[in-house]
C-alpha cells in the first residue's frame, strides 16, 4: 500500500474514531457516577451541531483568534499521522518521530494558548496562564519517558521504536518499561485535561484550564477545537498501548491481519479509556498548585525508567 | 580565482565598513546624510561580508585562504594579519546576514533620533563594531585578536551608553564594561600560557598556527589552566550563568538595532572564542571538560528562561532568553567534546553542527524579535508590556514578524528552532551509547531540561506576543500606536525570511558547515544527514530518526481542505456574527479587567519561589470589609539570586579593600618615595 493512501485512511480514522472514545469515557463515567449518561454517540451529534450553528465573535479579537482553531486541527492531525495507528509504521514516520510529535502538539498549545489571550477577556488570560504552566511542566516527563524507550529501541522514530518493541514478550514486563508507562499516563492525564489536573466536564471559573481558553468559541470554530481534542486524546492513548502493548499490530497490509490488528488497537483502547474513567471516579480534583506535586512524581518515574535502564541494560 | 574573490570580497567589506564609519561621522551637521552614509554603506559592507563567507563556504574544499595584512606594521609583535577560515566564515555569515537586515532597519529607526542625537556618532560607532566584529572573525594571531576584542567591547560600551543622559544606562554601560574586561584579562593570560608553550621568544609564537602546531607540547595542567581561563574569559561575553549579570542590564538600554547587534553577534564571539580554542586549538579533550561545559549550559538555559519569564519588560525579557539560548548551545558544544573524549568523531560533530546551528538561527530570530520590539518601542514609547496590547490591529505586520519569531524561539516546527533543537536532542540521545560510565545518564537529564526550558520558553512567548499584541490596548500610547515605517519594516522581514528559510531548508543550509565541520572535527556530515533528495534531515544513526520540517509543512497543506469541506456539508447557512466579550453581567469590558504579565507568570513564580523569592507588598484602604478596597497599591520585586547572593557580597569585598589601601595612599610625597624605592629593592633583589 502507497503512503498517501495510507494517510488519507489513517487521517479518516482519526477523525471517526475520536469522538467515539470520547464518548465510551464520558457514557461509561456517568454509569460508574450511577448516572444514566449521554449515548456513546453522543459527540458526533455535538459536533454537527456546533458545525450548523451560527458564530459569534469577539469584537476584540484579531486574525489569531481566527486562524487558531485550523493551526491546533491540523497540527494535531499531523502529530496523529505520526503515530502507529494500525500499520505498525505510521504513514508521516519519515517526516518526523517523537520529537516531532511533541513539537506538534506544543504549536497547537502555543496557538490555543494565544487564541485564550486574544478577546481581552480575564478568563481566557487565567486559562493560557495554566495551560502553559502545566504543559511546561510535564513536558520534562513526557520527554524522558520518551527518552528511555527511544534509548531502548536506539531510534525517536515511533514506528521503528514499535518495531523494536515487538520483541519476546517479556520486555513489557522490564522495570524500565512499567515505570515510563506509569510516568507517560500520568503525563496523559495531564496533557488531555483529566481529573486530577483539569476537568473537562467543568465551567467554573476557579477551576477551569481548557474550557477557559475556549471560552469565546461557538459554532463550527468550536467543532473543530472539540475535534482536535479528541483527536489529541486518540492520539496519546494509541502512542501509549502501541509502544507499551505492541500486540496484533499489523505488518503486512492483508485485509485480515489489518481487522484484526483495528480488533486489538480498539480494545486495547478502551482498556486504557477505562483505566482513565476508574482515575477520574476515584479521584478529586487537585489544587492547582499540587500539581506540580504529581507531574513531578511523573519526572522522577521517568527518571527512575531510565536508571533502570542503565541497570538492566 | 574563488579563493582570490572571497579575500577581495572580505577587503572591501572591511574598507567598506571603514569608510561608511568615517563618512557618518563627517556628515555629522546633516543628519539624513549621515544616517543614508553610515546604515547605508554598513547594508553594502554587510553584502560583501556575506558573499566573501559563502564564495568560501560553498566552494571550500581546502580550509585555507591567503592572509593578507590590514597594512604593514613596524612593531614586530603587532601584526594585523587577516585571515579568513571556514569556522571564521561561518561566524563572518552570520554577522554579514544580520548587518545588512539591521542596516536596512536602522535607516528609519533612527529618525528618532533626529534633532535629539547625533546620528552620524551612532553610525560611526555602529560601524566600528561591525569592522572590529569581523576583525575578531579573521584575526590569525593572537595579538591581533585581542586588539579587534578590545575595540568591539569598547563600541560596544559607546553604543551601550548611547543614550547616556539616563542613568539607568550610564550604570548599565559601567557593569558592561567591568565584566567585558575581567573577561579580557582572563583571555590575556590563556593566550600567555600558549605563548609561553610556543617557545615565547618570537613575534610568530603569538599565532594561531603555532598554538594548533603546538597542542602536544601542553601539559596536563596548562591544558586545564588554559580551559579554565577561557570559558571564564569567553563565558563572560557569551553570558553563561553566572556570569551573566551583565547582560540583561546592558542589552535592553542600547537603542533596538544595537539590541539585536549585541544579543544576534556580540555574545556569539564568546561561542567563536571558545570553538576557536576548544575545537580548533587544543586536542582530545578530558571528559571533564565535557562535563561542565554540558552543565553549565543547561544551567544557563533552565535560568535564563525562568528569569524571562519572570520580566515585564519587553527588551529584558529578550535579554533573558539570549542567555537561554547560549545555554542551548554551549549544551551542543559540551556533548561534542564528550564525544571527542570518547573518541565517537562523527558524533561529536553532529553535537557541533547542533551547536552551531543553534548559533545561527539564534542570531537571526532574537535580531527579528529585538527589531520587533523595537518597532513596538518605537510607536508606543515604553518597554513595559504592562502598558501595550491590542498592537496586533494598530501594527498588524509587526505583529506578524514578531510571531515568527517567537514561534521561533520557541523551538516549535516548522521553524528552524525546531531544528536545531531537534539536532541537539539527537546528539545527546545518542550519546547514551557512546559510554558505559554513569556519566551517560547526563544525557537524557540535559535532554529532559532542554525540554522543560523549551516548554518554558513557549510559555514566555505565549506572554510576550499575547500581552504585547492581543487583546485592548492598556495604555493611551498602546491606543495610538501606528505601524514603522518600511525600511524598518524590510529590516524585519529579511529576518522573518531567513526564519522560514533555516527551518524549511535544513538540508541545503548543512553544506555551508562541512568546510567548519572538517576543519574542527574532520568530518563531513551533510551528505549523511541529507536524505530523499535533502527534503528530509536525517541523524547519523541509519534508524536514528528523521524530521522534514518542509514535508510537515506540505502534509499540513493537504490537510487544510478537510475544515473548508466540512463548512460546505454543514454550515453553508451558518453566519458569523461580531459580538462583545463575555463579560459576567458587567457594563463592559475595560483594559484593567485584562490579564496581566505578571499574572500570566503567576503560577511558575510559585511553583519556582525557592528560587525566585519574590517579595510582594500590598497596601489595601478600605472602610468596611478587605473585599470592597478603595485603593489598592501592589508591589513585586524579584532579584536574581546571583546577584544578591554571590555579586553583592563580592562588590562589598573589593569595597572593603580597597577601603583599606587607601591608608596607602596618604597623599604625602615622602611616602610615595619611599613606596618606590621599597619596590625598587624587591624588584633588584627578585631579578638578582
Amino acid at each position: 500500500m502507497n503512503l498517501p493512501l495510507a494517510a488519507i485512511l489513517q487521517t479518516l480514522l482519526l477523525l471517526a474514531l475520536a469522538p467515539l472514545l470520547s464518548g465510551c469515557i464520558k457514557n461509561w463515567k456517568a454509569k460508574l457516577q450511577n448516572r444514566r449518561g449521554p449515548p456513546l454517540w453522543q459527540p458526533y451529534l455535538d459536533l454537527a451541531k456546533y458545525l450548523r450553528k451560527d458564530m459569534v465573535i469577539s469584537e476584540h479579537a484579531s486574525w489569531i483568534f481566527r486562524a487558531m482553531p485550523y493551526v491546533l486541527f491540523i497540527s494535531t492531525l499531523l502529530a496523529g499521522l505520526m503515530v502507529p495507528l494500525v500499520m505498525a509504521s505510521a504513514p508521516l514516520s519519515l517526516f518526523g518521530g517523537a520529537l516531532a510529535f511533541v513539537g506538534l502538539l506544543a504549536l497547537g498549545r502555543f496557538f490555543l494558548a494565544l487564541a485564550g489571550l486574544d478577546p481581552a477577556s480575564a478568563f481566557g488570560g487565567m486559562g493560557s496562564s495554566r495551560e502553559m504552566t502545566i504543559s511546561a511542566i510535564a513536558e520534562p516527563a513526557l520527554m524522558l519517558a520518551i527518552f528511555t524507550v527511544a534509548i531502548g529501541a536506539g531510534s525517536t522514530n515511533l514506528s521503528q521504536i514499535l518495531a523494536v518493541a515487538q520483541g519476546p514478550a517479556w520486555k513489557i514486563l522490564n522495570p524500565a518499561h512499567v515505570l515510563a508507562f506509569a510516568a507517560l499516563f500520568i503525563v496523559l492525564l495531564a496533557e488531555t485535561g483529566r481529573i486530577p489536573i483539569d476537568n473537562p466536564a467543568t465551567h467554573l471559573e476557579l477551576t477551569m484550564i481548557h474550557e477557559a481558553m475556549i471560552l469565546e468559541y461557538s459554532g463550527r470554530y468550536l467543532a473543530l477545537i472539540e475535534w482536535s481534542a479528541s483527536i489529541k486524546q486518540l492520539v496519546l492513548m494509541a502512542l501509549l498501548v502501541n509502544i507499551f502493548f505492541p500486540i496484533g499490530i499489523a505488518t503486512n497490509f492483508s485485509p485480515a491481519s489489518m481487522g484484526l490488528s483495528f480488533l486489538w488497537l480498539m480494545m486495547k483502547l478502551l482498556s486504557l479509556a477505562a483505566a482513565v474513567v476508574l482515575v477520574e471516579t476515584t479521584n478529586a480534583k487537585l489544587r492547582l498548585f499540587r500539581v506540580p506535586d504529581l507531574l513531578s512524581t511523573s519526572f522522577i518515574l521517568a527518571a527512575l525508567a531510565l536508571l533502570s535502564t542503565f541497570l538492566f541494560d | 580565482m574563488d579563493r582570490l574573490s572571497s579575500t577581495f570580497l572580505l577587503k572591501a567589506a572591511l574598507w567598506l565598513y571603514l569608510a561608511a564609519g568615517v563618512g557618518s561621522l563627517l556628515a555629522l551637521r546633516k543628519e539624513k546624510l549621515a544616517n543614508l552614509l553610515g546604515f547605508g554603506g554598513a547594508a553594502l559592507a554587510g553584502l560583501c561580508g556575506i558573499g566573501a563567507a559563502l564564495v568560501f563556504l560553498v566552494t571550500g574544499g581546502a580550509n585555507q585562504s591567503p592572509p593578507f595584512d590590514l597594512w604593514t606594521s613596524l612593531i614586530p609583535y603587532i601584526q594585523l594579519t587577516v585571515k579568513l577560515d571556514a569556522l571564521g566564515a561561518f561566524f563572518l555569515l552570520i554577522l554579514s546576514a544580520l548587518a545588512i537586515a539591521l542596516s536596512v532597519y536602522s535607516l528609519g529607526y533612527v529618525k528618532t533620533f533626529y534633532g535629539r542625537k547625533k546620528v552620524g556618532v551612532l553610525g560611526a560607532f555602529y560601524n566600528a563594531l561591525l569592522l572590529a566584529t569581523t576583525l575578531v572573525f579573521t584575526a590569525s594571531n593572537a595579538f591581533f585578536f585581542l586588539i579587534a576584542w578590545e575595540l568591539m567591547a569598547l563600541t560596544a560600551y559607546c553604543l551601550v551608553s548611547f543614550e547616556h543622559e539616563k542613568t539607568e544606562v550610564r550604570s548599565a554601560g559601567v557593569l558592561y564594561f567591568i565584566m567585558s574586561h575581567i573577561g579580557t584579562g582572563c583571555l590575556i593570560l590563556g593566550f600567555l600560557i600558549f605563548f609561553q608553550a610556543a617557545g615565547g621568544n618570537s613575534p610568530g609564537d603569538y599565532s594561531f598556527d603555532r598554538f594548533r602546531a603546538i597542542r602536544e607540547n601542553l601539559s596536563v595542567g596548562q591544558r586545564d589552566a588554559i580551559f579554565l581561563l577561557f570559558l571564564f574569559g569567553f563565558g563572560v561575553k557569551a553570558g553563561i550563568v553566572p556570569l551573566h549579570i551583565w547582560l540583561p542590564v546592558a542589552h535592553p538600554v542600547a537603542p533596538s538595532n544595537i539590541s539585536a547587534l549585541l544579543s544576534g553577534v556580540l555574545i556569539k564571539a564568546g561561542i567563536y572564542g571558545l570553538t576557536r580554542v576548544y575545537f580548533d586549538f587544543l586536542g582530545t579533550p578530558p571528559n571533564w571538560w565535557g562535563v561542565t561545559v554540558l552543565t553549565i549550559g543547561t544551567i544557563s538555559a533552565l535560568l535564563g528562561v525562568l528569569y524571562a519569564l519572570m520580566e515585564h519588560d519587553l527588551k529584558r525579557l529578550l535579554a533573558y532568553h539570549s542567555i537561554e539560548n547560549i545555554g542551548i548551545i554551549l549544551m551542543g558544544l559540551g556533548a561534542a567534546l564528550m564525544f571527542l573524549h570518547t573518541n565517537h568523531p562523527i558524533l561529536a560533530t553532529l553535537a557541533l553542527i547542533a551547536a552551531l546551528y543553534h548559533t545561527i538561527n539564534h542570531a537571526i530570530f532574537k535580531a527579528l524579535l529585538f527589531l520587533g520590539a523595537g518597532a513596538v518601542l518605537h510607536s508606543t514609547h515604553t518597554r513595559n508590556m504592562e502598558e501595550m496590547g491590542g498592537l496586533i490591529k494598530r501594527m498588524p505586520k509587526t505583529a506578524f514578524f514578531f510571531l515568527i519569531g517567537a514561534v521561533a524561539i520557541s523551538a516549535l516546527p516548522p521553524l528552524n528552532g525546531f531544528v536545531s533543537e531537534w539536532l541537539t536532542y539527537q546528539s545527546l540521545l545518542q550519546g547514551f551509547g557512546t559510554t558505559d560510565s554513569l556519566v551517560r545518564i547526563m544525557f537524557p537529564l540535559a535532554g529532559a531540561m532542554l525540554a522543560l526550558t523549551g516548554a518554558l520558553a513557549a510559555a514566555c512567548f505565549v506572554k510576550a506576543f499575547g500581552i504585547t499584541f492581543l487583546a485592548q490596548p492598556r495604555s493611551e500610547q498602546a491606543r495610538n500606536a501606528h505601524e514603522v515605517s518600511n525600511t524598518m519594516l524590510t529590516g524585519m522581514g529579511l529576518l522573518t525570511a531567513a526564519c522560514i528559510f533555516l527551518g524549511l531548508f535544513p538540508t541545503t543550509f548543512l553544506h555551508l558547515l562541512d568546510p567548519v565541520t572538517s576543519q574542527l572535527t574532520g568530518q563531513r556530515l551533510s551528505q549523511s544527514l541529507s536524505m530523499a533528495n535533502g527534503l528530509v534531515l536525517g541523524s547519523t544513526q541509519s534508524l536514528g530518526g528523521t524530521v522534514s520540517t518542509l514535508g510537515i509543512v506540505l502534509t499540513g497543506l493537504c490537510l487544510l481542505p478537510i475544515p473548508l469541506v466540512l463548512w460546505l456539508f454543514f454550515a453553508r447557512r451558518a453566519r458569523t456574527r461580531i459580538g462583545p466579550t463575555w463579560d459576567c453581567g458587567l457594563r463592559g469590558l475595560t483594559p484593567s479587567m485584562e490579564y496581566t504579565a505578571t499574572g500570566f507568570s503567576k503560577p511558575i513564580r510559585m511553583i519556582f519561589k525557592a528560587l525566585f523569592r519574590p517579595r510582594r507588598e500590598v497596601q489595601r484602604e478600605y472602610d468596611y470589609s478587605p473585599y470592597f478596597a478603595k485603593t489598592l497599591r501592589f508591589e513585586s520585586h524579584i532579584e536574581e539570586a546571583f546577584v544578591t547572593r554571590l555579586y553583592r557580597h563580592l562588590n562589598r569585598g573589593i569595597l572593603r579593600l580597597s577601603r583599606r589601601m587607601r591608608a596607602l595612599q596618604a597623599g604625602s610625597i615622602q611616602a610615595y618615595l619611599i613606596y618606590i624605592f621599597i619596590t625598587l629593592l624587591l624588584l633588584l633583589m627578585f631579578a638578582l
